[in-house]
């Protein structure tokens, strides 16, 4: 142990676990609906997003299962165009965007800077309430008919021809995106206002970094969605004309405003799934991380970068040339941040012991399909391979990867790692494996043969398709299959485990990091006995003794 | 870790900060952030409007003579002005005088009510002049308020323009696009008075609260922080004016 | 947590009605200017005269003249990110014909 570790009056764990921790705080439905607790608030957004999750799952079953088959015979095509829109609407902007700053992010921010709870507790319970009031006016829509226009809602014919509940959905949107924005200033200010002291913002856990950086992006993104949502929702009420060629509007300035918020949003989905990966990819390793403040700075490079190539996504949309040059390139440069941290991750593994628990699992997951998805993305940034496969199903596969191979991966990863400081017991680790194996090897089933389906050409958004593509697209559906088995799978065992699991103990991973080593899981409801005091950086695994048990004393103080 | 004992257990003080110094602290942070929010939030508009004044700089031009320039005018005096009696209203909260707190609060509140009022009327008569977009506007029967004479679609006040065709359709092109000035001036300067009605709604809470004498020299966050967002809104209007307002004015002046 | 703690200079009547004084007379100047033809300079003008009382009501008003530097980077990066949105979105429509006509320019 190095000397400037003070390991004054450590506290004994059998003592603390008897007592009343965040979850025994209160048995009621009260209890819950109205708790300022930032833990709780996370198990909530964690109910929430899981079944929007299996919700917008339902419907990529759904299709799927229509395009076994080259005809339109399951669905109508009208019916086929409502499905991949609600698929999209509810997977965006119900699970992706909030998932990992709603779930772990709220649950652990607090924990990881060794704060009682985030700056604002009140507005904290607001967002999730606003959050349900969105996702309120989006169920609503699917249930009297859903909406056909893909989750993009490209003008015109979101505002003139589509004769479906736009309206109501986009007002969800616009509902859910103030979540967003509060839950982003929330962090932005717990991070800047509530460390622990000596915890300086090197010392930070990259996690932390990492939802810093979304929350700058939520601040200055979502307002732009919301705005642009209301000017969209009232030309189709009040024919203003702003988006309608008829009317003197230019549809593209739809487009522009969208993805300025949309593109973005990519990164508010999977940064914090990177501040995930350096959480448990330096745990599994036993070994600190490998270029620290490259990865931090890596976050800020994001957040510049993410604004600035919208425009790729407008490439055959009717922007100038000269604009899609620029955005093409500004589009190659954001790869290098998402070079940095990868190879940094690889670096953190070298030499390290590593250990194949399953949230290491997931990461190694994480590391080959983000790979993919990343590497397809710079295809895409390509101006003519862009014109190419446009609209077609590589560029669905090409997301994909992105969000489920790497955010989905990651947000698992969190799960598994955290779940024993959520809720004090362990999974059962060789089911949990198989799980993975399920997961892994169904997403690659799902969606390799799409990336091979949209070079042949194969257009996006079509309920039938010619006779050739079918054994590719057999293969898809069966691959969907065992990706939906695999995700019910970790379902029930996670439910499983509240009851049956195993005492998890405060430290399970021998994990360094304050919500492991200063509190005991689960944690008390004003997360520690006594403020923390942090004299050491981040992932300091040299400095750990093994041999220990990690589970037997809560360090207090320092 | 700031520790000003005497503030340490003030009944304001929430349970997870550790003194009033770091709460006001995050608070204001926080306003300036939501702030940032709101510039992002405004600025979509601004960006219509830029895209749209760019492409159709003439019919704008046109458009925007048919405001109630005096009215627009009158407005920016009676906004830049409660900004001022906001901001005496901070300085009197800071120094704890409580009877001019409540008095520059009332005045505040009195001058964005004017403001709004005045707003009202411009919007009454720019509906009866079926100025408001949508299946009734008609900008043929408008009148100019300076000269009496009908403006005529993009006829008017574009000499210096190089658009001289004057097809069948090129009336109907100057309508939309003089529409698209009003459907801009209606969403932005509609944000900017629902603002103005949040901000009126905040300052009626913070008069109750400074009258039942909530604020101190060590507590008065909610007063500053009003405060920004008045000055904010007073910020949109003074680009509003300028752009809604006084564009192509020379050439009926 | 110490390093942008900021100390909540109080700002003084006086400095507060030189800069209500300033604001009336922008007020004044442009609108003024706006019925004087300057060409293209008009559009200039009026943003110059705006910006500038922008800046006045957010340094003295919102006392960001005497705050910390985080704040400063909170507002500077606002307005910068609607700056970004503003030119980038311009460029596209600025070149959009460029192919098309010769003209470089608008």
């Amino acid at each position: 142990m190095s000397a400037h570790v003070i390991e004054s009056k450590p506290l004994v764990v059998e003592h603390k676990e008897e007592q009343e921790n965040y979850l025994t705080a209160g048995y009621t439905l009260k209890s819950w609906f109205l708790t300022l607790d930032h833990k709780r608030i996370a198990i909530l957004y964690l109910l929430s997003v899981t079944t929007m999750f299996f919700v917008g799952g339902i419907f990529a079953s759904l299709m799927r299962l229509e395009l076994m088959t080259p005809q339109s015979d399951l669905f109508e095509p009208d019916n086929f165009n409502k499905l991949f829109t609600m698929h999209g609407i509810v997977m965006v902007f119900f699970f992706i965007i909030p998932a990992v700053p709603g779930v772990l992010g709220n649950f652990l921010l607090p924990l990881m800077i060794g704060a009682k709870d985030v700056a604002f507790p009140r507005l904290n319970l607001l967002s999730w309430y606003v959050y349900i009031v969105g996702a309120a006016f989006t169920m609503f829509t699917i249930v009297s008919g859903g909406v056909d226009t893909g989750w993009t809602f490209y003008t015109p014919y979101s505002t003139s021809s589509s004769q479906t509940h736009v309206v109501p959905v986009v007002l969800g949107l616009f509902i859910t995106g103030f979540s967003s924005i509060l839950t982003g200033l929330n962090f932005m200010v717990t991070i800047h206002r509530m460390r622990a002291p000596g915890l300086s913002w090197f010392r930070l856990p990259l996690m932390v970094w990492s939802i810093y950086a979304t929350s700058i992006i939520q601040i200055l993104g979502t307002p732009v969605i919301a705005v642009t949502l209301m000017m969209a929702a009232l030309e189709k009420v009040l024919r203003i004309g702003i988006f309608d060629p008829n009317l003197g509007g230019d549809p593209v300035l739809f487009q522009h405003l969208f993805w300025f918020y949309s593109h973005p949003a990519v990164y508010i989905m999977i940064v914090p799934g990177m501040g995930v990966i350096n959480e448990v990819v330096t745990c599994f390793s036993r070994r600190s991380i490998f270029g620290y403040r490259a990865i931090a700075f890596a976050n800020v490079g994001f957040v510049v970068f993410s604004f600035v190539v919208w425009g790729h996504h407008m490439i055959v949309a009717g922007q100038s040339v000269y604009s899609a040059l620029i955005f093409s390139i500004l589009s190659y440069l954001v790869g290098i941040f998402s070079a940095i941290k990868v190879f940094n991750w690889t670096a953190t593994m070298y030499k390290g012991s590593i250990s194949f628990d399953t949230p290491m699992l997931y990461v190694f997951g994480f590391q080959g399909l983000f790979l993919i998805g990343g590497l397809t993305g710079l295809f895409l940034a390509a101006l003519g391979f862009d014109v190419h496969v446009h609209d077609t199903y590589f560029v669905v596969a090409h997301f994909h990867y992105v969000m489920v191979g790497g955010l989905v991966m990651a947000f698992l990863a969190g799960i598994h790692f955290w779940w024993p400081k959520m809720f004090g017991k362990k999974y059962p680790e060789s089911i949990a494996k198989f799980a993975m194996i399920l997961v892994f090897a169904g997403f690659n089933l799902t969606f390799f043969p799409q990336f091979i389906l949209g070079y042949l050409g194969m257009p996006r958004r079509y309920a039938s398709y010619p006779d050739e593509f079918q054994v590719l697209n057999v293969m898809s559906t069966a691959g969907g299959s065992v990706l939906g088995l695999g995700f019910l799978l970790i379902a029930a065992y996670m439910v499983w485990s509240l009851v049956f699991g195993k005492k998890a103990g405060m430290n399970p991973w021998k994990a360094t990091g304050l919500e492991w080593e200063h509190t005991t899981s689960p944690p008390p409801t004003e997360n520690f006995y006594e403020t923390p005091i942090v004299n050491e950086d981040p992932y300091n695994y040299a400095n750990r003794d093994f041999t220990k048990d990690f589970n037997k004393e809560v360090k207090l103080g320092a | 870790m700031h520790s000003s004992e005497h503030s340490a257990h003030h009944p304001a003080l929430a349970h997870h900060f550790q003194d009033l110094d770091q709460q006001k602290d995050a608070t204001w942070l926080a306003m300036w952030v939501f702030l940032g929010t709101e510039i992002m939030f405004f600025g979509g508009l601004f960006l219509a409007y830029v895209i749209y004044r760019s492409s159709y700089p003439d019919a704008f031009a046109i458009a925007s003579n048919a405001l109630n320039v005096n009215m627009g005018l009158g407005n920016t005096f009676v906004l830049i002005i409660s900004s001022f009696t906001m901001a005496m209203s901070v300085y009197s909260a800071q120094m704890a005088q409580t009877g001019r707190l409540v008095v520059f609060l009332i005045l505040t509140l009195v001058l964005g009510c004017t403001f709004l009022s005045v707003k009202y009327f411009e919007y009454k008569d720019k509906f009866d002049s079926h100025l408001v977009p949508g299946r009734h506007f008609d900008f043929a029967h408008h009148h100019d308020p300076k000269t009496g004479a009908i403006l005529e679609g993009a006829h008017g006040g574009s000499a210096n323009t190089e658009s001289t065709s004057h097809e069948a359709g090129h009336s109907e092109k100057a309508r939309r696009e003089i529409q698209i000035f009003f459907s801009l001036y209606f969403a932005m300067t509609g944000l900017h008075a629902f603002h103005m009605i949040i901000g009126a709604g905040l300052l009626i809470w913070l008069i109750v609260s400074s009258m039942k004498g909530r604020f101190s020299k060590e507590y008065n966050s909610p007063v500053e922080l009003v405060g920004l967002y008045w000055h904010f809104v007073d910020i949109v209007w003074i680009f509003l004016f300028p752009l809604l307002y006084l564009i192509g004015r020379h050439h009926h002046g | 947590m110490s390093d942008d703690h900021s100390k909540h200079h109080i700002v003084q009547p006086t400095t507060y009605a030189t800069i209500l004084g300033a604001l009336l007379l922008f007020t004044v100047l442009t609108y003024y200017v706006a019925f004087i033809d300057l060409g293209v300079l008009s559009n200039f003008v009026a943003m110059g005269i705006a910006v500038t009382k922008g800046s006045l009501v957010v340094l003295f008003f919102m006392h960001i003249f005497y705050s910390t530097r985080l704040l400063w980077v909170v507002v500077a990066g606002s307005f910068g990110w609607l700056g970004l949105m503003l030119v980038l979105t311009l460029g596209d429509y600025i070149t959009r014909h460029w192919d098309i006509q010769h003209r470089i320019f608008f």
